[in-house]
């Protein structure tokens, strides 16, 4: 009975259970949970709904609702628009250098929102490049600041992120569909309504409510750009850091207001959309229309002129980091000394973005996999429990996450705020969701017989995990890690509430540069940036070369 | 060394269901046994719960008399092959092949020779260095079997290896299976729902259904003497005609009354008096000039018979082979007498259970 007893309840896998599950209560359901609680208390301590009154009758408050809404939604119709579009020409059609175009694509997303809207000050802000080259035409350009530079930003960098998941989607319609249709006397346009985007469009509804739930919860943005435009991250951050030194119970319902609304978002998906994907046997996939002359030249015309605007605060940053300054004006002299200044001043931000991001990662993917391989083959045992905390991340914006964790680890039992620990546990929680949700991916294609074999040849079950499992699971996870590194490279909104002057990461060094009108540091900052991105990205493409590939 | 497996009233429960009731069966030393039945009959539990991936809720399984129950599947010196291969993408043809010998702290040098013999026997020594994603089904079918054999496991356990092959190449297959275990002598317990394979293959067959054991028996026994209608119906085709048993005469011979319109006398092992079931397989029913009147309604030409569809006075419908008949087929329309061998034809209790001898 006793050896049943620990057969059954002290296996390894129950211990590594328990592990994930105090590991998540305490780095992030017991922060959160105190961030909401807060929100329904008063300055005495009491319980009050005061704070939440107070949100939803103050326009100074209340307005950052309304602002972040509709950048959310205008930024959604129109990078979903573009995105549709460029997706559908460049699957369909013979467009050139479509490879290129796809990294390029790619790189677009993987970069830094905050990095273009940098960009867009130096080249359309006052005193801006293309600013100040127009002025003397007579040209005058509508002001970047505010709401346009905002929408301006989200557009072109959701645009990429919602090209990448739609052209998955048309190819992966099976092109017996369209035959069919064809073969049953519709014509193009009709095929292209009743077939074609009507089969995606359960991914294109998916998509939109991911990029609408990024513009919401995105940072960095407008507190570059946006200056008196504020939106629901921005508000957080100024109750908590106040002019008027802070509100927390302010800053916990404005957080809990933001949570809510994209777990709203979440439900709405999984309640209409999720469930009216069309699972297709791809058999063969759809033909590429083959184009010549003036013809390829016009389906490849809009997909580089978008590329193109989408890159161009890339190209900025990298051409003006070359630049020689003067006082806060970019010369046209060609020079190193920007990252001369950059490597002096901030060459711990630099080492510290790498090593807080590797070393994130390394946790990442220790965590997500044990996490996955709990979640998917031992749902009843506690697995769907630890799955369902996990993913909780997804829903809690970048700055709302940094504050919980202000709250929760400077003061006892655990301090760690101001430490580089801080900083990794919350790169490593932010970017699990996405690693786990690859990983199970991963694990779900895996048929459960390749553990059962290894274990009827002699290999107990812990080790054939190593060797079989876990082992399997790597190419799917590593591709994933690579993205997730890039992304905790990039990662502002909660580093800029959590670091500590000795824990300053490239981004907050951007950051502060930018708002010095330090143009040049930040351009060397942000292209070192930009190479990093685009050789893991490279090292991906390679990577997954052989399976299909993520691009 | 090969094994016997002993299995005595094993239970797997799942919740409040029983997918293996009470199930008992001795399966021999060096025996190709079969778990045939229906999906969902508790053949795969069953087989799982002798590999040790299953628990077992009740009872006992026991290899050479020796109490496994709680031996961990890694321990219990079990080849298994699985119903889709389950070789490791991620090893070559070899390496999974050598995988079970290394797990067992064979040396390099060893495990090279056996590895090699295994292959030479499932002839596929060629793709020794081949990744499996290169490979067809039937190739990796043969990699996952010396995979199975090779570490010379006391038990070959086979969950629907075949089924995922085409029906050529699981002729193909079934026929070298069956020649390696006969080679090598392990104890085989295979499963299957494909009647035809469990026949060709087994020295003996379980026919299992609702996680019980319905019959046991050689190929021919099974086939020939259905011990309940389920079997009866399972096994190749039957035709049931609907009778009554009046009177036993001498010999315990019952007078069986066909409702279809005949009377003959057929050999029971007990007195029973009462309503019964017949049935009759295709090919036992002859033309004749008298017996059980029918009108042909279908004729289907399939080579080396004729399949004719017939319907008797009441209506039903039911089946007749004709073998060796080299003149034109019958027309469709005649009016035809129908005859068979009393002792071919199994006769049932309105239980199911058969009492003809």
């Amino acid at each position: 009975m006793l050896r049943k007893l620990r057969h059954r309840y002290l296996n390894f896998w129950t211990i590594v259970t328990l592990c994930l599950i105090v590991f998540f209560v305490v780095a992030l359901i017991l922060p959160v949970a105190q961030l909401f609680l807060n929100s329904f208390k008063d300055a005495e301590g009491a319980f009050s709904l005061e704070s939440y009154k107070t949100f939803f009758t103050k326009k100074y408050y209340y307005q950052a609702l309304q602002h972040s809404l509709w950048i959310g939604v205008v930024s959604t119709l129109v990078s979903t628009g573009i995105g549709v579009f460029l997706a559908y020409i460049v699957t369909r059609y013979n467009v050139w250098g479509k490879n290129v175009l796809k990294v390029l694509f790619l790189v677009g997303l993987m970069s830094p929102p905050f990095i273009g809207a940098y960009s867009w000050i130096i080249l359309l802000g006052r005193g801006g490049f293309i600013t100040n080259l127009l002025k003397p035409i007579g040209i005058k350009m509508p002001p970047i600041y505010g709401k346009t530079g905002i929408i301006l930003v989200f557009s072109l960098h959701l645009s990429c992120y919602v090209f990448r998941y739609v052209s998955a989607a048309f190819k992966g319609i099976d092109s017996s569909l369209e035959e069919a249709s064809e073969n049953l006397g519709a014509s193009k346009f009709m095929r292209l309504f009743t077939v074609t985007l009507p089969v995606v469009i359960p991914t294109i509804t998916s998509v939109m409510i991911i990029v609408f739930m990024r513009s919401l919860a995105d940072f960095g943005t407008p507190l570059l750009i946006g200056e008196g435009y504020k939106t629901m991250p921005v508000m957080v951050y100024n109750a908590y850091l106040g002019d008027m030194g802070g509100n927390k119970a302010m800053a916990g319902t404005i957080s809990a207001i933001s949570v809510f609304l994209s777990i709203g978002l979440l439900l709405v998906q999984k309640a209409y959309i999720a469930r009216k994907n069309y699972r297709m046997s791809n058999l063969r996939p759809p033909k590429v229309i083959e184009l010549h002359g003036w013809k390829r030249f016009l389906v490849t015309l809009p997909v580089v002129i978008w590329v193109f605007i989408a890159l161009l605060p890339q190209l900025t940053v990298i051409v003006t980091s070359f630049l020689k300054m003067n006082g806060p004006m970019f010369s046209d002299q060609f020079s190193f000394s920007n990252y001369q200044i950059a490597f002096k001043s901030c060459g711990k931000a630099i080492l510290h973005t790498f090593t807080y991001s590797t070393i994130a990662i390394v946790f990442v993917i220790l965590i997500g996999t044990f996490t996955s391989y709990v979640s998917v083959r031992r749902r009843k045992q506690g697995g769907t429990l630890v799955d369902t905390m996990a993913m909780l991340p997804m829903v809690i914006p970048g700055a709302v996450f940094g504050i919980c964790y202000i709250m929760a680890f400077n003061k006892p039992p655990i301090v760690i705020c101001g430490t580089a620990i801080v900083m990794v546990l919350a790169l490593v929680v932010r970017r699990l969701p996405n690693t786990i949700r690859s990983s199970v991916g991963v694990l779900e294609s895996l048929d459960p017989s390749l553990d059962e074999a290894s274990i009827s040849l002699g290999v107990p079950a812990l080790k054939t995990f190593f060797v079989i499992t876990a082992r399997l699971m790597v190419p799917g996870i590593a591709a994933g890690a690579v993205l997730s590194w890039i992304s905790s490279i990039n990662e502002i909104s909660s580093s800029l509430l959590l670091y500590a002057p000795k824990t300053v990461t490239m981004p907050v060094a951007i950051y502060t540069f930018v708002s010095q009108n330090d143009y040049g540091q930040a351009a060397a900052m942000g292209t070192i940036m930009t190479v990093a991105i685009v050789i893991a990205l490279t090292v991906v493409s390679r990577m997954t070369r052989k399976s299909g590939g993520i691009i | 060394m090969s094994q016997s497996v002993s299995i005595k009233n094993v239970v797997k429960l799942y919740g409040d269901f029983r997918a293996v009731d009470n199930v008992s069966l001795d399966i021999r030393k060096g025996e190709f046994f079969t778990l045939l039945g229906p999906s969902g009959c508790g053949k795969t539990t069953l087989l799982r719960m002798i590999a040790g991936f299953n628990t077992i809720e009740d009872g006992e399984i026991s290899f050479d008399g020796k109490r496994i129950n709680e031996i961990p599947a890694n321990k219990r010196d079990i080849g298994m092959v699985f119903q889709n291969y389950a070789v490791f993408p991620h090893m070559t043809v070899g390496e999974n092949v050598g995988y079970g010998l290394k797990a067992r702290g064979i040396r390099k040098a060893d495990r090279s020779p056996k590895v090699k013999q295994a292959l030479e026997q499932v002839q596929i020594l060629d793709l020794m260095d081949r990744m499996p994603n290169a490979l067809s089904g039937g190739q990796q079918q043969r990699v996952a079997l010396a995979r199975a054999f090779v570490i010379e496991p006391s038990i070959l356990l086979m969950d629907e290896p075949l089924s995922n092959l085409d029906a050529k190449l699981r002729v193909q297959m079934r026929d070298m299976i069956r020649k390696l275990q006969t080679a090598l002598g392990i104890t085989t317990i295979y499963v299957t729902h494909d009647q035809e394979e469990a026949l060709a293959i087994s020295d003996r067959i379980a026919v299992m259904k609702n996680g019980h054991v319905m019959q046991v028996g050689r190929p021919d026994e099974i086939y020939r003497k259905p011990e309940n209608l389920f079997v009866a119906n399972f096994i190749g085709n039957s035709n049931q005609f609907e009778g009554t048993i009046d009177e036993i005469t001498a010999g315990n011979t019952g007078t069986l009354k066909l409702n279809a319109g005949i009377t003959v006398g057929v050999p029971l092992r007990e007195s029973y008096k009462g309503a019964v079931t017949v049935a009759i397989r295709p090919e036992y029913l002859k033309f004749d000039e008298s017996g059980i009147p029918a009108v042909i309604r279908h004729s289907t030409f399939l080579g080396d018979f004729v399949l004719y569809e017939l319907e008797l006075a009441d209506g039903q419908m039911i089946f007749v082979n004709e073998y060796g008949n080299m003149g034109a087929l019958r027309e469709v329309g005649t009016h035809v007498h129908l005859s068979f061998v009393p002792e071919y034809v199994s006769v049932y209790k309105e239980t199911g259970e058969v009492i003809s001898c």
